[in-house]
């Protein structure tokens, strides 16, 4: 259970969430344009007549975005509506060329889906999808460039969205900041969204509301634009405690929209200078109703990679992991083809995941880096564990060599040999060793022989010491046993 | 012999095709006769420099083997066309100064095909009314007058310049585009034949949009045999258009000549409307006796939903013309009053910058997308459109062609019908279903009016059936023998 409650001077409150989250579609052209959808680019450097509304001109569908979003869908196990309607919502803003952004209303591409998500208390959820429609982005208003002028960029114009809109099937910021992770992931395994969300490439709205255990849903806030997963579990927390305390203290909720503070942490409502909006939707009519056959599809559903909780299934199942794992190892694609890589070069699975997770994760936390940046490949991690395996080292031993390949980037085999760690298995040398061991310390060997069996692990260590840590623990065990008596 | 400016496309072109003048000579004539026609007010901006480079590189084309389908040909073009570096105004204040960096896709294929651009015509601002009125341009005025009568007439409208510069010989033939009527009422009221296509059959790209479900691109000419050879060069599919449709063009020109015989022509019984003149039910019986002659069948088909056909259309156009002009806000092209925060910039460009119909249908189509009427109003109509459609589709299973009035009245005086909108919308009233189906619509001269003013028929076709609408069409010009000419014409 993850939910958060509130205790109020009232009672418990429970708060209810469903997040709308705009995802960039990853294409290289816009939705009915042929310019540009990098980001990054020099201002209105990518502006087709198009999206500049140049009098006259047409939109013409992407065919690439529709299957994204088809993709998507079917990725969210959704249903794929075989037509769907472009509609027009109107509204005058100057960085909003055509006066009306071009999206889906009531027919929207992809109807409802289920999102499995991971809680931090190892639980999973199912969240509902309520819908993902296609829109168009706007451009961008640039309100600081000029004391009393607003510029205009519109490179963004007319790039494709998708809108995902969740059920109300959330219950706490930790549950609202699981689903999007989820989501996130499951985008970008599909390839349909880069996920981004400092350039803006993902986005999310969260609407907020709280209300007694058992009631209807109270009157709900629209938080927009929370471009982090972090700051969208802050918004959350904030909104419901707000409006918890606004309800106690004889106030009621107004439906509206408000904005997120990140550096104080608090929501505020946007200035309402804006009328209440009448957006007048109605089918465009320069494009035809969107119908997609069934082998387009089909097409697409064979194309579809292995998502997050089909691997995490198969690395529990054929690599014998555990949830938490295997759930941190298919968190994002790229970890989960690095660990599998790992598995085929040591030929261990769970040495593989053990490394990957605390030792290498370890490492590239420390140093800020991504998994594409690991100073160690797959290859040499993997057979470095080899060497664990085949006693050419000892695990001990093993966290020096991996700290030194980090490091100096050579293999471990070379590390090994240059530094003369090779594990010592020669029954010979480490009897030696064992016996020097009992003979300098002949009062502790009394003391053990009369029953104080603690004693076993001092002469463990002192002749792994000895050795430098290059005996063979196992051998070291077992022979100073039969000293030892 | 006939003044170069006497003759149609066809006979122009085998002029051409013979040596006999020069596309060049043509040109310069019809440059002149622009500049005598100039108070009736046609075109919004003649290219006279542009239209004689345009002959003397479709001479050089000719003498090198090279000629196009209307190679040397000079026209007018609405000025609705987007042309690539000549100013391009939709009749309205709020286009100030625009001058689009591209060509619309149809004027594209009229140049490539060899035509010469004399200018670009007059029309109802945003192609929004019936009698060229509205342009900010100033009205447009009709080379006709009635007989004993020496006040202006209106040309119609909304593609009013295109029929007053082709009926006053200031064209050999125009653009026109027709949403609700704008081709085949004012061709009707001026005496020559005007086209409007199944839609899907033009492509819309870079013709500025008044209502995108029912705008549709055509021919204006002096006959029906012009109209096949303009309609062949202007028809075709556009990528760059979806709603374009992609099927072949067929030789218009070619169909014209082959027969009507047993051919079913439908009348259709809901177009005796109330009030009628006498004198359109006349010319429409003799177009049904015509077409008898020439060995059609006439069947008496329904089309029961044509009372509502008007209405519906009065708010579909607005609706969709509502969101296509809200891109005129005088951010990025065009007229720009300032204000002092971005909505006073809007407020002040767009009050400045539209006239007073295209703020009415602005406002009714805003009412009518409206949350709480929406249903009632918009949806609504779009399911009488349906039923509009379905009712010519079922007619069609009875006959392959229907013949209509085109309008319920010859021309009126300029500033009659003015203070009456309704009114004046109804001379809209048999060409508006024509458009709510997506059908083919032809307006011929058919005779004069009791004022000596010309009335017209329209031969409403199926969808993609265009060959048929002009081989009846041309049945019903060799009968009429239509030979009357307006009081003003240029070039004589």
């Amino acid at each position: 259970m993850s939910g958060l409650l509130i205790e109020g001077s009232t009672g418990t409150w429970e708060v209810v969430i469903g997040l709308e989250v705009h995802a960039q579609v990853t294409s290289n052209a816009k939705l009915f344009s042929g310019a540009s959808a990098e980001y990054g680019a020099e201002p209105n450097s990518q502006v087709s007549l198009v999206d500049a509304a140049m009098p006259g001109m047409l939109p013409v569908i992407n065919k690439v975005c529709v299957d994204q979003a088809i993709k998507t869908g079917l990725g969210l196990n959704a249903v794929i509506n075989r037509t769907s309607v472009f509609a027009r919502k109107n509204y005058f803003y100057a960085d909003l060329p055509q006066g009306y952004q071009i999206s889906q209303y009531e027919k929207p591409i992809v109807g409802e889906g289920v999102v499995l998500v991971d809680l931090p208390d190892g639980s999973t959820k199912e969240v509902g999808i309520e819908r993902l429609h296609l829109e168009q982005d706007a451009g961008k208003s640039l309100h600081d460039q000029h004391p009393t002028r607003s510029y205009i960029d519109l490179n963004r114009s007319g790039v494709a969205l998708m809108e995902i809109v969740s059920r109300p099937d959330l219950r706490s910021g930790d549950e609202a900041a699981a689903y999007l992770t989820k989501l996130r992931a499951i985008l970008r395994y599909l390839g349909t969204c880069d996920g981004n969300m400092e350039e803006g490439s993902m986005r999310c709205d969260a609407n907020v509301s709280v209300r007694k255990a058992g009631d209807p849903l109270g009157t709900r806030c629209e938080i927009k634009n929370v471009n982090s997963i972090r700051f969208v579990k802050q918004a959350i927390e904030y909104e419901a405690r707000r409006q918890v305390e606004l309800i106690e203290e004889g106030g009621t909720i107004n439906q509206e929209t408000r904005l997120f503070d990140s550096r104080q942490g608090v929501t505020r409502s946007m200035r309402s200078k804006e009328h209440a909006h009448d957006y007048r939707y109605f089918p465009d009519p320069d494009l035809l109703p969107l119908v997609l056959t069934e082998e387009r599809i089909e097409t697409i559903r064979q194309s579809l990679p292995e998502l997050p909780d089909a691997k995490k299934q198969r690395f529990m199942e054929a690599y014998g992991l555990s949830a938490y794992d295997a759930g941190v190892l298919v968190a994002e694609q790229e970890t989960s083809g690095f660990y599998e890589q790992v598995v085929t070069a040591s030929g261990d699975a769970k040495l593989a995941a053990n490394w990957v997770i605390t030792e290498l994760f370890g490492q590239l936390n420390a140093a800020g880096k991504s998994i594409g940046d690991s100073p160690v490949s797959a290859e040499a991690l993997g057979k470095m564990i080899g060497l664990i395996k085949d006693g050419t080292i000892s695990g001990r031993i093993a966290k020096d060599v991996f700290a030194e390949m980090v490091a100096s980037g050579k293999d471990a085999e070379i590390i090994i040999e240059e530094k003369g760690l090779r594990q010592v298995s020669d029954t010979g040398a480490i009897e030696k060793v064992i016996d020097d061991v009992i003979a300098a310390n002949q009062d502790k060997v009394a003391e053990y022989k009369s029953g104080k069996d603690k004693l076993f692990g001092f002469f463990v260590g002192q002749v792994m010491k000895a050795s430098q840590g290059k005996a063979n623990p196992g051998m070291v065990n077992d022979l100073l046993k039969a000293k030892l008596g | 012999m006939t003044s170069l400016t006497g003759l149609t496309m066809a006979a122009a072109l085998d002029g051409l095709a013979k040596k006999e003048f020069s596309s060049a000579e043509l040109t310069a004539a019809y440059v002149k006769a622009m500049e005598q026609a100039r108070h009736l007010n046609a075109y919004v901006t003649e290219t006279p420099d542009q239209a004689l480079a345009m002959a003397q590189a479709s001479d050089a084309r000719r003498a090198k083997g090279e000629a196009g389908a209307m190679d040397g040909v000079p026209l007018g073009v609405k000025d609705l066309y987007c042309t690539k570096g000549v100013l391009t105004t939709a009749g309205s204040h709020i286009l100030d100064g625009f001058t689009p960096t591209y060509e619309s896709t149809v004027t594209q294929k009229l140049w490539d095909a060899g035509a010469v651009m004399l200018g670009k015509t007059n029309l109802d601002e945003f192609a929004m009314g019936s009698a060229n009125i509205t342009s900010y341009y100033g009205k447009v005025e009709s080379p006709w007058r009635k007989a004993g009568d020496n006040r202006p007439l209106v040309p119609g409208g909304s593609s009013g310049g295109s029929a007053a510069a082709v009926a006053a010989h200031a064209a050999i033939a125009a653009t026109g585009t027709d949403t609700g009527g704008s081709i085949r009422q004012p061709a009707a009221y001026t005496g020559i034949v005007g086209l409007k296509p199944t839609y899907g059959r033009c492509s819309r790209w870079g013709i500025i949009a008044y209502a995108s479900s029912l705008d549709q691109a055509g021919p204006m000419t002096r006959d029906v045999t012009d109209a096949a050879i303009m309609m062949g060069v202007m028809a075709g599919f556009d990528a760059k258009d979806s709603t374009s449709v992609d099927i072949a063009v067929p030789d218009y020109r070619a169909a014209l000549e082959g027969s009507v015989k047993g051919l079913r022509v439908g009348i259709p019984k809901e177009y005796r409307v109330e009030g009628m003149p006498a004198e359109i039910e006349q010319q429409w019986q003799q177009g049904i006796e015509w077409l008898k002659a020439a060995g059609m069948e006439p069947v008496e088909v329904s089309l029961p939903h044509t009372q509502h056909a008007l209405a519906t259309y009065y708010i579909i156009a607005p609706a969709e013309a509502s969101s296509n002009l809200a891109r005129y806000d005088g951010v990025r092209y065009g007229l720009r009053v300032e204000g002092d925060s971005l909505d006073k910039l809007y407020e002040n460009s767009r009050a400045a910058g539209f006239g007073a119909e295209v703020k009415l249908r602005v406002l009714i189509g805003t009412y009518v997308l409206s949350a709480g009427y929406y249903d009632a109003y918009y949806l609504k109509a779009q399911k009488i459109r349906t039923l509009i459609a379905e009712d010519f589709r079922k007619a069609y299973e009875q006959c392959d062609v229907i013949l209509t009035p085109t309008s319920p009245s010859a021309a009126f005086a300029i500033g009659e019908k003015m203070d009456d909108p309704v009114a004046m919308y109804m001379q809209d009233v048999f060409t508006v279903p024509a458009n709510l189906a997506g059908i083919p619509g032809l307006a011929v001269p058919a005779g004069l009016s009791a004022d000596g003013l010309p009335l017209g028929l329209q031969v409403l076709g199926k969808a993609f059936d265009e060959e048929t609408v002009l081989k009846v069409g041309r049945v019903i010009e060799k009968a009429a023998a239509f030979s009357a000419r307006p009081s003003f014409l240029a070039g004589e």
